[in-house]
């Protein structure tokens, strides 16, 4: 039948176009648009995989910075917890320097008084000792302002003395 | 809906009587069966439209006084004999009237095929009707030639420019490239790689590309009904045998040492069944590509017998109600071929494929 044998000049002419198309397609299609879209599959996987490594590393950066927090919340509550001491310590301290000097102060003044009373003591004493003189001295005028008197005592004192 | 209905069967009828003047003048096509205008030659009509042709037909109808016109584009005629070459338009044929002189030979077109003949044109025919004359080696440029390299061109042109989109750095596909890319995958992907493996996938990745779009344009080509479309170029022999050959080819040239092994001392196997067994496999090497070749060119072949036949129920029952019956069934069968020319491009690319991988497959 007619339909069953093959015409030789189709089938030239198709393994003809058919080679042509081959060659001319492999050429200026295939090969750019394979290589295009292998390119652009590596471009997106590594995409895909720099994505994912940009995700773990936001990840491990989120665990550090949480961390870090962690670590700073503790610091701070140490720091707190130390300088509250230290507070403690040195008002602690200055109290008892403050007392320390208050007590110094106290002792030097006290010693001051005592020296400026002693002072005002002997001072008085001394005063006292002009004011006896001076009193005496004007009794004496006093008592000897008349011969008989005078007299008087003079016998008396001798009459003390012994001469022995 | 009444609107819709109305609208499809004023299409329908459009259909029809489109489909009626094509039928009809086919009819008138064959000289011998012009005066005869009441029976309807179903058979002449469906092998005149599934074969080849030396004329490219666009359009015939019939004029007011009743005088046959036909709008065909001749077609260049290549012929090699008696060691020359002689071209000339198919147009010096005169549909078949005419005898054309070439050097001293003379010939004659009787139904689209070339023959040698005396000076007067005379065909000789035996018993059952069948020229015997003899036939010059005829490399015309035909129908199936010219639809072919149309194809082609739509072919290069699509995946030329899909390339040239490429260029530069990776981007979005878009236009033509969105369209093709993912049928490129398709191929590279589950045909290619799939039945090759990814390392020997490159080498045989232009020819089975190349195999499949081809196949799968003419066959949408040879679905398009009107002038330039509806050549039966990859339902002919030819086409599919060229097409299997090269895979027979590809396949063998390319058949490792594990390959021929397994057909010429099959291991594991006692001798006497070896000596029944090695003529099969050297004959399996043929009948692999050899059923390639015949099951796309009867599928091809039979969509389009199917759906001329379909065509042809009106004026083989010579009743206009068989109409909406005759086009809803080839509108289905047109659907239905579209799938098939699909899938067949796919098989013919796939077990192409195959049998390249099975023969290329290393011993491990």
């Amino acid at each position: 039948m007619d339909l069953l044998t093959p015409d030789p000049g189709l089938v030239f002419w198709t393994g003809i176009t058919f080679l042509t198309l081959l060659f001319l397609l492999r050429k200026y299609a295939w090969r750019p648009i394979l290589h295009a879209l292998r390119v652009r599959e590596h471009s997106i996987k590594n995409a895909l995989a720099s994505a994912e490594k940009i995700r773990e590393e936001a990840r491990n950066i989120e665990v550090l910075k949480k961390q870090t927090l962690e670590e700073a919340a503790l610091q701070r509550d140490k720091i707190i917890a130390e300088a509250r001491e230290l507070k403690d310590k040195i008002i602690e301290e200055a109290k008892v320097s403050a007392q320390k000097e208050a007590d110094k102060i106290i002792e030097k003044t006290r010693i001051q008084l005592e020296k400026e009373k002693r002072e005002i003591v002997e001072q008085m004493k001394a005063q006292v000792a002009q004011l006896s003189v001076d009193i005496a001295g004007k009794l004496l005028r006093e008592e000897l302002s008349t011969t008989t008197k005078q007299k008087e005592i003079i016998n008396r004192y001798l009459d003390d003395v012994s001469f022995n | 809906m009444a609107k819709i209905l109305r609208v499809s069967y004023t299409v329908f009828l459009f259909f029809i009587v489109a489909l009626a003047s094509f039928a009809e003048n086919e009819n008138h096509d064959n000289s011998e069966m012009a005066s005869e205008e009441e029976s309807f030659d179903a058979l002449g009509m469906i092998m005149h439209h599934i074969s080849d042709s030396h004329y490219w037909h666009i359009i015939s109808f019939e004029k007011k006084d009743g005088s046959h016109t036909e709008i065909s584009l001749p077609l260049p005629v290549i012929l090699l004999h008696d060691g020359t070459l002689s071209v000339f338009m198919s147009s010096e044929f005169h549909h078949g009237e005419s005898v054309v002189k070439k050097g001293d030979s003379y010939f004659k077109l009787y139904h689209d095929k070339i023959y040698f003949t005396n000076s007067e044109g005379e065909i000789i025919k035996d018993e059952e009707g069948h020229p015997v004359n003899e036939k010059p080696l005829d490399f015309s440029i035909t129908k199936n030639v010219a639809s072919m390299w149309m194809s082609a061109l739509i072919i290069l042109g699509l995946f030329i420019t899909a390339a040239r989109k490429y260029k530069g750095s990776p981007s979005m596909p878009t236009g033509v490239q969105s369209f093709l890319e993912p049928l490129i995958t398709f191929v590279r992907d589950d045909i290619v790689v799939e039945q090759l493996g990814e390392e020997k996938a490159d080498k045989y990745m232009p020819y089975i590309l190349t195999i499949f779009f081809f196949i799968w344009v003419n066959n949408l080509i040879g679905m398009v009904p009107v002038f330039p479309g509806g050549s039966n170029v990859s339902g002919n022999i030819a086409f599919t045998s060229i097409l299997a050959l090269f895979t027979l080819i590809l396949t063998n040239i390319n058949g490792s040492k594990t390959y021929w092994k397994h057909i010429f001392a099959p291991p594991g196997i006692p001798t006497p069944i070896k000596v029944m067994l090695v003529p099969i496999e050297i004959v399996s090497i043929f009948t692999k590509p050899f059923a390639l070749m015949i099951r796309l060119f009867a599928n091809i072949t039979a969509g389009h017998i199917i759906i001329l036949s379909l065509a042809s129920l009106m004026f083989v029952m010579k009743t206009y109600y068989i109409a909406p019956l005759s086009v809803g069934l080839s509108l289905f069968m047109s659907m239905l071929e579209l799938l098939v020319g699909l899938l067949q491009a796919y098989i013919f690319a796939l077990l192409s494929a195959l049998f390249i991988g099975m023969a290329v497959k290393e011993e491990h």
